[in-house]
């Protein structure tokens, strides 16, 4: 597993991918999406990546739901954040309209919550999870949404799923596989998925995660630092 | 101008936030008031008469280039239930967004910069239009499809309805179409003797009941 990322983040040219400079100067919030197919932990990865970063960076989250607010709902029960840095945006049955054909709402979710910030004197917000509903293998986030995103799959949809590729596979810039703790009880080899994803993905990341584990979010919370890392120093 | 920007205007992919929204098709499913080809067709024709010839007036006038936040007031003295209000505004707001980015203009920046928070959709739609190059009436239609393309694609997904058969009852409902839009136009044109008060204002209280029930539904496909 490799975490290093090359690219810099690349010029954004549409009109709706807000500059990544704010109107006072300073670098506005790195935007981070997460996808994948229904139950697979994105969830669970948002929220433990809120409990691993919420000490060193001002994080807020948009959630895209199926049906209302379900996901939302849990992060504020988790009270992995203060209700108001969580947003819920509703999709009309169509989570991969509203991240990737018509981004409006989730533009405004995302500026609505960067503007309450930098207005209320708590300071500007860092980093802006944005999470999908559950979707298909097809469903990425447009570069218009998010700066870069995560794709999550775990080993009990089945471990085919990094051979069968598709655009949240090959090209997220960071896959996530989740639960390996269940290997042992779906008869997944965890090897062979390995495998896999480096020959549909190249020099792109994976991380396996268990996040049920203490701490078994790290590998996806270093990512995302080193990602910050780069988004701030590109704005030097 | 150009004819063929109102396509694009128009078209059901424009990304301007209609998808998540059902026009009140939701409910209606819901109530068992939409349950087929006929009944969405019944549906369909009852908004558009109502709901769709008071936005085809606004939008009409707004493209004529009339005072947008006077139109924003008319729409809002039309509009009496707070649901419908907010999800009008929420749309305009994602239509501002997408126009600007398509045609960009001063007199969509001005209306930005008044109404930051989202002008009614169907007023955003008209200084589009106009920010386009297209005409009031093509204003009128453009939210007078939209009025009837929203619920039926929305009843598709709510009920498995055979999509032939829902693009049909669009197709049947093109006279009633040309009816409406000319009716919002024919009003928008005497705005500038009459002020607002010459713009429809019929209203359907059935979808401004179930509009604000459905906003306080927990769980629900449909944002609107
Ligand atoms: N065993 C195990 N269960 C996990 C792990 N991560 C998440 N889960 C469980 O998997 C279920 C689904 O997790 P979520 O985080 O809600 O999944 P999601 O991808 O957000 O689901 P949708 O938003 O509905 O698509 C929950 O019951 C989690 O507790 C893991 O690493 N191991
Ligand atoms: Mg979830």
């Amino acid at each position: 597993m490799h975490l290093d990322h090359q690219d810099t983040f690349p010029e954004r040219h549409t009109y709706s991918a807000a500059d990544p400079v704010r109107a006072d100067g300073r670098r506005r919030a790195l935007r981070i999406g997460l996808g994948g197919p229904v139950g697979t932990g994105k969830t669970a990865t948002v929220a433990a990546l809120c409990r691993a970063l919420r000490d060193e960076l001002s994080i807020a989250v948009v959630t895209n739901d199926i049906y209302t607010r379900e996901d939302a709902e849990f992060l504020l029960r988790e009270a992995v954040l203060p209700a108001e840095r969580i947003a819920a945006v509703e999709t009309g049955a169509c989570p991969h309209t509203a991240i990737r054909d018509d981004i409006s709402a989730n533009l405004e979710a995302v500026e609505d919550l960067e503007a309450a910030f930098s207005a209320e004197g708590v300071g500007p917000l860092d980093l802006v999870l944005v999470e999908s509903g559950g979707d298909n293998l097809t469903a990425t986030f447009s570069k218009g949404l998010v700066d870069a995103q995560i794709f999550v799959i775990d080993v009990a949809g089945g471990d085919d799923i990094p051979r069968k590729g598709g655009p949240g596979v090959t090209t997220a810039d960071l896959l996530v596989i989740n639960k390996t703790d269940l290997a042992p009880y779906v008869g997944v080899d965890l090897e062979g998925m390995a495998r896999d994803a480096r020959a549909q993905r190249g020099e792109l990341p994976v991380a396996f995660t268990a996040l049920k584990a203490e701490n078994g979010v790290k590998p996806v919370a270093d990512w995302v630092r080193h990602q910050l890392a780069h988004w701030t120093a590109d704005a030097a | 101008m150009s004819r063929a920007a109102l396509l694009v205007l128009a078209d059901g992919r424009f990304p301007a936030g209609g998808h998540a929204h059902s026009g009140g098709a939701e409910p209606a499913v819901a109530a068992g008031h939409i349950k087929d080809a006929v009944t969405l067709e019944r549906f369909c024709r009852g908004r558009l008469h109502t709901a769709g010839l008071v936005a085809a007036g606004l939008a009409a006038a707004a493209a004529a280039g009339h005072d947008p936040l006077l139109l924003d007031d008319a729409a809002d003295a039309r509009t009496p239930v707070p649901a419908l209000r907010t999800t009008a505004r929420k749309l305009g707001r994602q239509m501002m967004r997408a126009a600007r980015a398509t045609w960009p203009g001063p007199d969509l920046d001005a209306l930005a910069a008044a109404r930051p928070r989202g002008a009614h959709q169907p007023v955003v739609l008209g200084v589009a239009a106009r920010s386009a190059g297209l005409e009031p009436l093509d204003a009128a239609y453009a939210v007078a499809y939209e009025n009837i393309s929203g619920p039926a694609t929305a009843a598709v997904r709510l009920l498995s309805l055979d999509p032939f058969d829902a693009t049909a009852v669009l197709a049947r409902l093109a006279a009633d179409l040309d009816r409406v839009a000319q009716q919002g136009a024919d009003a928008a044109a005497r705005v500038a003797l009459e002020g607002t008060d010459a713009l429809p204002a019929a209203s359907a209280p059935l979808l401004d009941i179930t509009a604000e029930a459905h906003a306080a539904w927990p769980v629900r496909l449909f944002a609107s």
